[in-house]
């Protein structure tokens, strides 16, 4: 019954979220101080993490295809496919989720215990469209995050390909460009939008109606982290199999 | 003015109100006072709407609270400013956008315009210089200041006061007391305040509510509590030794 009351309060918070919005001079602010915390902040780390993660992808394609038959342009192929279909939505989001998941809680989750979105209420103001909605925007940007993500972690690929003798640059460029299919990127990019949109509310939900005081903060930002991971993965397999199959 | 009905509230199986009626009258500080745990802070939230009472009425110049749409419940609120215990200013702006920050949401004034009331309220308040400090960089008489300039940066109708002296020393809880007198009559603002601090009601209690267990025990004023029998009143006050000595005194003088 906890579950389904919580989830009931999920999306009526998600109604909330677009109803009597905040004034625009003042949301415009909120809406680019966002995209500096949430979206320009995590470039560094998605950078680091794709490029290396696309380098260990291809080393162990590599180091797996031991048969002289198989081509060595496999390795380029394969690493594009893993990096595009799965590491570059998925497993980037859930780092975000850790990353930019537990800020949202945690910051929310402060103003809460603090009174500040008392404050905020007793001025007549719609908390929740103040406080979740310009993240929702900003968040809306972060398949830009991705396409970086994807770019490097194909580059990083191709870095560890070369550098590691494992083949050729032309083998690994070939193999990248291999059997191209458009809607693989669609689809990567309708799960980014759809992990965008859980990484916003999904965090703000637990920062927003978190009880208690400073050891509660650090409870929800851990129970926040945990159920956005579990979302994105249950999302990722449902939009798998719609897409896909 | 502000008129409470029988106002009732639990959490669960807990009755923190049991029942409250009384009146808050413009251009008077009215103070609702209490041991911890008496409802105070519970009434105080409830009459601000971020409790919703069970059963009960609160009317703001005639309007009913709870009769209000969720619309016109929020404009009504841009009618109020609250000064809580611990501040709640924002810690991402500065004061002086701490201050602003009601101009910006409710109002269509110009920049220079809101820049001239936070300069106004700012040196209401006696902070002339502390425009671009962080709320982290003021102490905690400054940022009850500052909570102060805030709640009244957009003319209120109506001020409520969460214990404004709690954890300050007396010498600024006294400076915050009459600050919140003067602002009530000057601009005659309806004045809620909560407080359990004897030095409050002695200042400023034009009219005081005593709660005790959820149940409005007696209700007065500066020059009528210190003169009534009620027990749990009495209790209340003369809980500390000054003011013990304080009624001897005047009971001896009375002889």
């Amino acid at each position: 019954m906890t579950y389904l009351h919580n989830i009931g309060v999920y999306f009526l918070m998600i109604k909330e979220m677009f109803r009597k919005p905040t004034k625009w001079s003042v949301l415009k602010n909120l809406i680019f101080k966002d995209i500096e915390d949430l979206i320009m902040g995590s470039l560094g780390i998605v950078a680091f993490i794709s490029f290396f993660v696309g380098g260990v992808v291809t080393i162990q394609t590599a180091l797996n295809i031991s048969n002289p038959l198989i081509p060595k342009t496999l390795v380029g192929f394969a690493t594009r496919q893993s990096v595009i279909l799965e590491f570059a939505p998925t497993f980037i989001s859930i780092i975000m989720a850790g990353k930019v998941g537990s800020f949202i809680t945690s910051s929310i989750g402060t103003m809460r215990v603090t009174e500040q979105i008392d404050a905020l209420e007793v001025m007549g103001i719609n908390t929740i469209n103040y406080l979740v909605f310009p993240k929702f925007v900003a968040m809306m940007l972060y398949p830009f995050v991705i396409s970086i993500a994807m770019f490097l972690g194909i580059v990083g690929g191709m870095a560890a390909c070369v550098y590691g003798g494992f083949s050729s640059l032309e083998d690994y460029v070939t193999g990248v460009q291999m059997d191209f299919i458009p809607f693989h990127i669609t689809y990567a990019f309708i799960k980014t939008f759809v992990f965008a949109f859980l990484l916003a509310t999904v965090p703000s939900y637990f920062g927003y109606y978190m009880k208690g005081g400073a050891l509660e903060v650090g409870k929800a930002s851990t129970t926040s982290f945990v159920w956005t991971s579990v979302m994105i993965i249950l999302l990722n397999y449902i939009l798998t199999q719609l897409l896909l199959s | 003015m502000i008129e409470v009905k029988d106002l009732q509230k639990s959490f669960g199986e807990s009755h923190i109100l049991k029942g409250i009626s009384t009146t808050f009258e413009p251009g008077k500080t009215s103070l609702v006072i209490g041991q911890s745990g008496s409802g105070k802070t519970v009434f105080l939230k409830c009459l601000l709407g971020l409790f919703k009472p069970e059963a009960g009425k609160i009317i703001y110049d005639g309007k009913v609270f709870s009769e209000l749409s969720d619309d016109q419940q929020r404009d009504l609120r841009a009618e109020m400013g609250m000064v809580f215990q611990g501040s709640a200013l924002f810690d991402s702006m500065t004061i002086a956008e701490n201050v602003m920050f009601p101009l910006r949401m409710f109002t269509k004034q110009s920049k220079s315009e809101m820049q001239d009331r936070v300069d106004f309220v700012l040196n209401r308040v006696n902070l002339e210089d502390a425009h671009n400090k962080m709320p982290s960089e003021a102490s905690g008489g400054m940022q009850k200041r500052v909570a102060i300039a805030r709640a009244i940066v957009n003319k209120p109708k109506y001020l409520f006061c969460d214990e404004p002296n709690s954890g300050l020393d007396p010498r600024t809880a006294i400076v915050i007391d009459n600050l919140i007198q003067e602002i009530t009559e000057e601009y005659d603002i309806t004045t809620v305040i909560n407080s359990h601090d004897m030095n409050s009601v002695m200042e400023i209690g034009e009219k005081i509510v005593f709660l005790k267990n959820g149940n409005k025990e007696w209700e007065g004023s500066k020059k009528t509590i210190f003169k009534t029998d009620n027990e749990a009143v009495t209790q209340f006050v003369y809980s500390s030794e000054l003011f013990k000595k304080v009624r001897q005194m005047y009971l001896e003088e009375r002889q």
